[in-house]
């Protein structure tokens, strides 16, 4: 299992990654889909959407359960990846490359307070 | 702390992911659950299900009270071997487990229930027992594994892997059974694929479970197991039914045995007099989604509930079993609640894979 080290994580198992414009590319962890088994289903926010932290925004649903992936800040969605949508075991295949949605945070510092790979790792430990 | 099973160490040291199921903690996938799942309909796989119980009934009313404890009727097994499914009821009509007779003789049966059940079963049939005075014995046999082998090649693989089991099984009928040995192999399985059910003692189970991998054999989880039974069209009990579900409400009517009108069982009265107030058929989903257990359905006739549901790897679709009103027929367009939103789904007959093949 991996974390790479250059992404922030929450403790329900969301990456996310700081892009070069600000903006937030967020997807689901390795430990997350090892724990999900086979993804079949990906239901993505649309663009233009404004979200809370914390708020339910996606379904994931593998052929054992469905589970739902919050917003790790608030924001609005800007975009959605309908790659992945269309091929849901992209995101067994590779967690990290498999993005699900893009938010332009509210307040860029809120990111600065999620968990770092060591934190996250200590959170599923 | 969750018992284990003889080859927990087994699942353990095969990377198995477990969880607690029923008391036990046993693996739900090894690798991908899909890959799993086709290898049973495509080649052969192998289940643990050493959490089941197996129960040996035995003395001169053996017979007598079967007929009388169970909804189906033993006395039309009359081939040694010979297996019957069938549910156990409760007063009420309610089915207390679902579970598998093989008949040896009029005097010794062996008894298949469930792990989640297993206690409650036992001191059930022993209540039974002491109440109807009957003159027979019953063995709790936590001494035996079982090991299901399933798919297209389950049979040939099983016969490369243990010496001797070809001649003791090579002329089994389905839901017929042998003892080989200390083993006992039937031809019976949860998967809607042909293959064996093997029981056999603990401290052979990790050896057999090599030798079947070694032949080829893909060792399945839990998972695997659940989506291939769903497939099938084959009841889970405690999400299909449970004690408040008459079998004929559960889909199960084939299973319950009217004929000799002067045969009681237990729960038969209440049965009989309730009769059957819904109907389970399968449902595929039009939309996009997964069906799960327990969501509503709207039909033209009112509201039901899907019991199972998942994403079928044979089909690519969404399929579940649901408790309808009576009325609906295959092929109607019913609405599924999935998390607030209706999405279409289409009634089926409730058996959407056999033998490899897409029934719908």
């Amino acid at each position: 299992m991996t974390t790479p080290t250059d992404l922030r994580y929450t403790a329900s198992h969301e990456w996310i990654r700081t892009e070069a414009d600000g903006t937030l590319t967020i997807g689901v962890t390795d430990h997350a889909q090892e724990a999900l088994g086979d993804v079949v289903f990906l239901e993505l926010p649309e663009a233009g959407r404004a979200v809370t932290a914390g708020e339910a925004v996606a379904v994931i649903e593998s052929v054992k359960a469905a589970s739902d992936i919050y917003a790790p800040v608030a924001g609005e969605i800007i975009a959605n990846n309908q790659d992945a949508v269309d091929a849901p075991e992209s995101v067994n295949a590779d967690a990290y490359a498999a993005w699900l949605f893009k938010i332009k945070p509210a307040n860029p510092a809120d990111v600065s307070a999620l968990l770092d790979a060591a934190g996250y790792e200590a959170a599923i430990a | 702390m969750p018992q284990h099973t003889p080859l927990h160490a087994t699942h353990v040291a095969a990377g198995a992911r477990m969880v607690d199921f029923a008391g036990w903690d046993m693996p739900v996938n090894y690798g991908s659950q899909i890959e799993e799942h086709h290898a049973v309909r495509r080649d052969a796989g192998m289940f643990d299900v050493s959490h089941m119980l197996a129960l040996d009934l035995d003395g001169v009313d053996a017979k007598a009270f079967l007929r009388g404890l169970i909804a189906n009727d033993v006395a039309k097994l009359v081939e040694p071997g010979k297996a019957l499914y069938s549910c156990m009821l409760n007063a009420d009509g309610g089915v207390i487990d679902d579970l598998i007779v093989y008949y040896l003789s009029d005097t010794s049966y062996r008894i298949v229930v469930n792990a989640g059940t297993a206690d409650k079963d036992v001191a059930w049939m022993k209540e039974r027992l002491a109440a109807t005075g009957t003159r027979a014995t019953l063995t709790v046999r936590r001494d035996l594994a079982m090991i299901a082998v399933q798919g297209p090649n389950a049979r040939t693989k099983t016969w490369a892997a243990i010496p001797g089991s070809e001649a003791a099984s090579s002329s089994l009928k389905p839901f017929q059974a042998a003892a080989f040995g200390e083993f006992f192999i039937a031809r019976t399985g949860y998967t809607g694929e042909d293959g064996f059910e093997l029981t056999l003692p603990n401290e052979q189970a990790a050896s057999i479970w090599a030798a079947l991998a070694a032949a080829g054999v893909a060792p399945c989880g839990l998972g695997a197991r659940d989506t291939l039974r769903l497939e099938a069209g084959m009841a889970l009990y405690g999400n299909d039914m449970d004690e408040t579900v008459s079998p004929l409400d559960a889909g199960l009517a084939w299973t319950v045995d009217l004929k000799d009108p002067s045969r009681d069982f237990f729960g038969k009265a209440a049965l009989v007099a309730k009769g059957a107030q819904r109907q389970v058929l399968g449902l595929v989903l039009e939309d996009k989604g997964v069906l799960r257990s327990h969501q509503k359905v709207f039909t033209a006739q009112g509201e039901g509930e899907t019991t199972s549901g998942s994403f079928s790897p044979t089909l690519e679709k969404s399929i579940a079993m649901a408790r309808l009103p009576l009325g609906v027929a295959p092929g109607d367009s019913v609405e599924v609640d999935i998390r607030g939103k209706r999405l279409k789904a289409r009634a089926v007959k409730a058996s959407f894979v056999r033998n490899g093949k897409g029934l719908i």
